[in-house]
């Protein structure tokens, strides 16, 4: 159960072509990250496929049936929304066994499944609650209950953790990885926070202008990014593209190279530069290095304790087998 | 920050909203006090305020001449009648405009507004012949459609201004949880308008209780409403200023009652979802 397949998707806003004809896999079980940046389409894309949205043309399978016509009540997909979506006029645990009632479920399943749900989820204090009175990591945990007490077919998020602090944000992203690993159901998961794509996804989708700009699991976009989009997209901090003579000495148009690949020195190097801002983060700091007459900055990334200060001069030299080469069109050279 | 005001000003503010108040009250007042007094008294110059002898003559010789609970009775039902009926119609057309708006919603919208704007006597004639021909004539069936008729665009007007305040992602998580569109307006548009919903219900009431133009003029006597009981005291009788002062205190006194024990949700309705 969960597999699903977009076949020459197609979206229209009136005049505005949001999706040109897009093909996609989702493998039974797969966590997939859909991830670009605004107006991306992504979040058209779990639309379409939730049935909030009508495709213009294409098609969309659901383990196999045809699903592109069918309503989203009736596609035994759950989705968790990025405003919670929590019904404010009901408990928590009305909350989360609306989906039950809608399906006509007897009272005492309904009730065995919410406690259980609300026990996995730690809501179990917050039942007679109402949304209004909850946390914002509560209220979200909410959401996801009333997904998962019907066991759908497949989870859909829409930015789920944009409404939280960093703190919290990186606590849920770890139980929603948990869940997955507890579920095992497939997961489609949308964002514009590439951290999150990196940590939580099986298999990510880079979209830009809604094309899909590369498939594939975390490290394979990380090593071998399919083009320059990627390449700057995946990756904290971007990778640092350059053009120009230093490029072309690559044979390439563009080469990249990411700043945890850059070795540091203040003595000699490859490259050279003066240091702008540092931002120490404790376990490293990342220098923003210009005046190297290849690109306006070089970030790097270099150990924790370094001394250097604004306006010192320093070296890097590239690790050459990291390096990433580009054509003119953006696309990667073998 | 608020503003700072000083006891003096605060003051002066305070009695001069009192003075207006009372004002705006005091031709309700004076009805109420009249209705107590006799004929002669009632036409006395000059006038007594309270220093007369009350008496209840009034009251009785109305309850003598007609039949007060009857009227009282057709009141209710033109009034909930009409707004019951207009809420049924008016819900599922304002989630349509509120949450699938088309490219004309909004001329729609005008349109049914611009309706407002026409004089009633302009349609008196054709309204009363199809009345006439229909037979619907002095019945509380007619009163109630075209009382619904009249206030139908305000009904959909106030209930969209609430409804769009709804986020539609609720709906749609509604909607991903399994419900059908029934279901998405019953069990989850509904109770989240219902403070709109029963704003909308009372002011609608209020409306219709008072609405005098059709109802005196589609009514004789089985369908008559308050209003038409009222008015069957000024006319033929010449100035009983008593007995149409205790007439007018019995007419309004539900409706102020109902009034009163509902301010919240009235002032709410008023400010036609302004203020959140």
């Amino acid at each position: 159960m969960g597999r699903i397949s977009l076949n020459q998707v197609t979206k229209s806003f009136g005049d505005v072509n949001v999706i040109p004809p897009l093909d996609l896999d989702i493998n039974e079980g797969e966590f997939v990250v859909f991830v670009g940046p605004s107006g991306c389409g992504k979040s058209t894309l779990l639309r379409l496929i939730a049935g909030l949205e009508d495709v213009t043309s294409g098609e969309i399978r659901i383990d196999g049936q045809d699903a592109t016509m069918v309503p989203p009540a009736k596609r035994g997909l759950a989705m968790v929304f990025q405003s919670y979506a929590l019904y404010p006029h009901m408990s928590v645990a009305k909350n989360i066994a609306f989906p039950l009632r809608m399906a006509g479920m007897n009272k005492a399943e309904q009730d065995k499944r919410v406690a259980h749900a609300a026990k996995v989820l730690n809501l179990a204090d917050y039942l007679d609650r109402r949304p209004g009175q909850l946390s914002g990591g509560q209220r979200q945990r909410v959401a996801i209950g009333r997904a998962i007490v019907r066991e759908p077919a497949a989870f859909l998020f829409d930015e789920p953790l944009s409404n939280l602090d960093a703190a919290l944000r990186v606590n849920m992203r770890l139980e929603i990885s948990e869940l997955h690993n507890t579920l095992k159901t497939t997961m489609i998961y949308v964002t514009h926070d590439q951290v999150e794509a990196m940590t939580m996804a099986d298999k990510i989708v880079v979209l830009q202008a809604g094309r899909i700009e590369q498939v594939g699991s975390p490290m394979e976009l990380y090593r071998t990014p399919r083009n320059t989009f990627v390449a700057g997209f995946i990756g904290s901090p971007k990778m640092n593209l350059i053009e120009g003579p230093e490029a072309a000495r690559h044979d390439a148009h563009t080469i990249g190279i990411r700043p945890e690949h850059l070795a540091i020195s203040t003595t000699e190097g490859a490259w050279k530069g003066v240091v702008g801002v540092s931002e120490h983060l404790g376990s490293d700091t990342f220098l923003h290095v210009h005046q190297t007459g290849l690109a306006e900055t070089i970030t790097l990334r270099a150990p924790g304790e370094l001394e250097l200060r604004h306006g010192d001069t320093v070296y890097m030299t590239p690790e050459a087998d990291k390096l990433h080469r580009f054509g003119p069109d953006g696309l990667r050279l073998a | 920050m608020s503003r700072a005001v000083t006891p003096q000003r605060k003051f002066a503010v305070t009695l001069l909203a009192w003075a207006i108040g009372l004002l705006i009250f005091f031709p309700i007042l004076w009805t109420i006090i009249t209705s107590f007094k006799t004929e002669a008294e009632a036409i006395a110059s000059p006038p007594s305020f309270l220093f007369f002898n009350w008496t209840t003559e009034a009251y009785e010789a109305v309850n003598q001449r007609s039949d007060y609970l009857k009227h009282f009775m057709n009141s209710v039902i033109i009034s909930f009648g009409s707004t019951a009926l207009g809420l049924l119609i008016a819900i599922p057309a304002a989630w349509s405009m509120a949450f699938v708006p088309g490219r004309r919603t909004k001329d729609v919208l005008m349109w049914m507004l611009s309706t407002k704007m026409l004089p009633p006597v302009g349609v008196l004639i054709p309204i009363y012949l199809i009345f006439r021909d229909t037979g619907l004539l002095d019945s509380r069936i007619g009163l109630v459609i075209v009382l619904t008729l009249i206030n139908l665009p305000i009904i959909i007007w106030m209930l969209f201004t609430y409804f769009r305040e709804i986020p539609g992602e609720i709906l749609e998580a509604a909607r991903m949880d399994g419900a059908t569109l029934r279901e998405e307006i019953v069990y989850i548009l509904t109770p989240m308008a219902v403070p709109g919903i029963a704003s909308t219900l009372l002011l609608n009431v209020i409306l219709s209780w008072n609405e005098a133009f059709w109802t005196l003029n589609l009514t004789a006597a089985k369908a008559a409403p308050l209003t038409a009981f009222i008015a069957s005291f000024s006319s033929p009788e010449g100035l009983f200023y008593a007995k149409l002062s205790a007439a007018s205190t019995m007419a309004i006194a539900p409706i102020l009652i109902i009034g009163w024990f509902s301010q919240k949700q009235l002032v709410r309705g008023l400010t036609f979802g302004a203020v959140k």
